[in-house]
């Protein structure tokens, strides 16, 4: 699965010939060039239109330039909302982990003696894949919202007060992100867990463990690969999301993340320089940031 | 975890089972709800959503669409994308490192960065934004998990059944389309079907370099402001339920399999 994309639980399985080919040539060439033609290039394109400048002729047209000013604006401008994103990300990774990772105990290895079952509840965990992401968490919005079930039942216990509301809050934001990532981060886990040797746990029992002390120095060392990905796969579309974040959906003006900037930035006021700028930041944050976690968790054969 | 209690992690996972599928039943209810304009309050029960899907012509329309670039999409991604992968597993060449980074990094890549990067791109080359431009668009972030998809399963295959053919005469076409390829393809369907679920549920990329075409997604997305008519919900619900029958199918046909496997070793 594609899930096992930031593990190296394939790693295992390493191929018994490997030679030298012009075949491997023809069969690279084609993908290669696509990667390059549709992913390099335009990240190049990105990295001109970041230093581009206004043209001082026509209004609303922008012409190359070196002017790296431009990063330092929008640094200063909506560090705001960048510092925002990292937070409501970590916070809706870590939701996730604490629903996902007993879930995924639960399918892979409470589940383990009826198989059938375990299929059915793997398809339950991909379920949401199949209905539109933006009509699901239209669904939350409603479910929430003043008129909704939610809010009347906190405002008669007088949780809510009057005039106030769950959407376009950091409540509801969170939460639609991590609803939407969990079967990110549960399927990953799932993996690691469903080839967990039951009889390593019978041995930490054996050996006086108590439940606690077995599943941490065995059940989740074991699993740390899953955990890993499933972080990165939740991190890292939280993270640059601007669907649950924007007003229409579950957030408000003081909500924006840094992809409603950028969209904002790049489709509506069109000012290219400064989404492609805020898209490169973007990108080195994460770069740096999967960087760092596949060097500590000592996986470096990523694919 | 076992000191949360045998019944704890039951009740938990239900529980956390029934918040997974709340939206679904919410989206697939509200189908069926009486209302002409906006779909928010319930306002009773009526089939006539289901008959008459096509009337709110737009809907139908942007489905069309997603329909069209997702099968296109897919089978450009999932050609290049076995192709690489049977490169990297069977063959030795230079530059095996930086390919597999480069395949890596789309993965790793937010979608607003890849789909403003591609606007960039057709903007500065002058290419009108419309169908073609978000095919293209799908193509790139499908391809690299087609790869992982399908590079998993060459990794899997045992040479040995291919040395056989070449044994026994077979040109390397016929070793490749007798042996390989059949050999593959469940692998490749499944990176196919994932490569059009991500195309047809995309909305971020898309967003970017669709021009004025409407995929369903987008088309959710700017009715969104006034309200979802109860077709999209009828069309959302429609794709979820053949999606679920599909995977159904699957799973209890492999279990049978493993069954009769079981019973004849």
């Amino acid at each position: 699965m594609a899930f096992t994309a930031f593990s190296n639980s394939t790693a295992a399985a390493e191929p018994v010939v490997r030679r030298k080919s012009p075949i491997a040539l023809f069969l690279l060439l084609p993908g290669i060039f696509y990667l390059i033609l549709f992913f390099v290039t335009p990240l190049i394109s990105l990295v001109i239109t970041s230093l581009q400048t206004p043209d001082p002729l026509i209004f609303g047209q922008f012409v190359n330039a070196f002017n790296w000013q431009n990063y330092v604006t929008v640094i200063e401008t909506y560090g705001e909302q960048a510092a925002r994103s990292a937070g409501f990300a970590a916070l809706a990774t870590l939701c996730a982990l604490l629903i996902g990772f007993p879930l995924a105990y639960f399918i892979g290895i409470t589940l383990r003696p009826y198989p059938l079952v375990q299929s059915l509840a793997l398809v339950l965990v991909i379920a949401p894949f199949f209905i539109s992401f933006l009509l699901r968490t239209l669904a939350w919005k409603q479910i929430f919202s003043t008129e909704g079930p939610v809010s009347g039942i906190l405002s008669s216990i007088g949780a809510l007060g009057p005039g106030e509301a769950l959407t376009g809050t950091t409540f509801s934001v969170v939460f639609g992100l991590t609803y939407n990532f969990i079967p990110f981060m549960t399927l990953p886990i799932y993996a690691t867990l469903v080839s967990l040797d039951l009889r390593l746990l019978e041995a930490g029992n054996d050996l006086y463990g108590s439940p606690a002390t077995t599943f941490r120095t065995v059940t989740l060392p074991l699993s740390a690969a899953g955990v890993m990905s499933g972080t990165l796969l939740t991190f890292i579309p939280a993270a640059g999301d601007y669907i649950n974040a924007s007003r229409e959906f579950l957030g408000s003006a003081d909500t924006t993340m840094i992809g409603n900037v950028i969209e904002t930035n790049f489709l509506v006021l069109q000012n290219f320089p400064a989404a492609a700028a805020l898209s490169l930041v973007l990108m080195a944050f994460i770069l740096v940031l999967v960087a760092f976690y596949v060097k500590r968790s000592g996986t470096e054969d990523l694919l | 975890m076992r000191g949360f209690g045998k019944y704890g992690i039951w009740a938990y996972s239900i529980m956390a089972f029934v918040f997974l599928l709340i939206p679904i039943a919410y989206t697939v209810a509200f189908s069926f709800n009486d209302s002409r304009r906006t779909n928010i309050i319930w306002k009773g029960f009526t089939f006539d959503n289901w008959f008459t899907v096509c009337e709110a012509q737009t809907v139908c329309q942007a489905f069309g669409n997603s329909i069209v670039i997702g099968v296109v999409a897919t089978v450009l991604a999932t050609t290049l994308g076995t192709m690489i992968a049977l490169a990297l597993v069977r063959y030795r060449f230079k530059f095996r490192n930086a390919t597999t980074l480069l395949i890596f990094l789309p993965m790793a890549t937010p979608e607003v960065v890849l789909g403003a990067g591609l606007a960039a791109q057709f903007l500065q080359a002058g290419v009108p934004k419309g169908l073609v431009t978000i095919i293209l668009a799908h193509t790139l972030f499908c391809l690299s998990f087609v790869v992982v998809t399908v590079r998993s399963r060459v990794a899997s295959l045992d040479p040995a059944l291919e040395e056989a053919g070449r044994d026994l005469y077979g040109s390397p076409g016929q070793v490749f389309w007798r042996i390989t390829f059949p050999m593959l393809l469940p692998g490749i369907v499944a990176a196919a079907l994932l490569s059009f679920a991500l195309s047809f549920d995309d909305f971020i990329i898309t967003n970017f370099n669709r021009g004025a075409d409407v995929t369903f997604p987008s088309y959710v997305y700017t009715a969104a402001a006034r309200g979802i008519p109860a077709e999209a919900n009828v069309i959302a619900s429609a794709v979820f339920f053949i999606a679920i029958a599909l995977v159904l199918i699957a799973q209890l046909t492999a279990a049978a399999r493993r069954r009769q496997l079981a019973k004849a070793g």
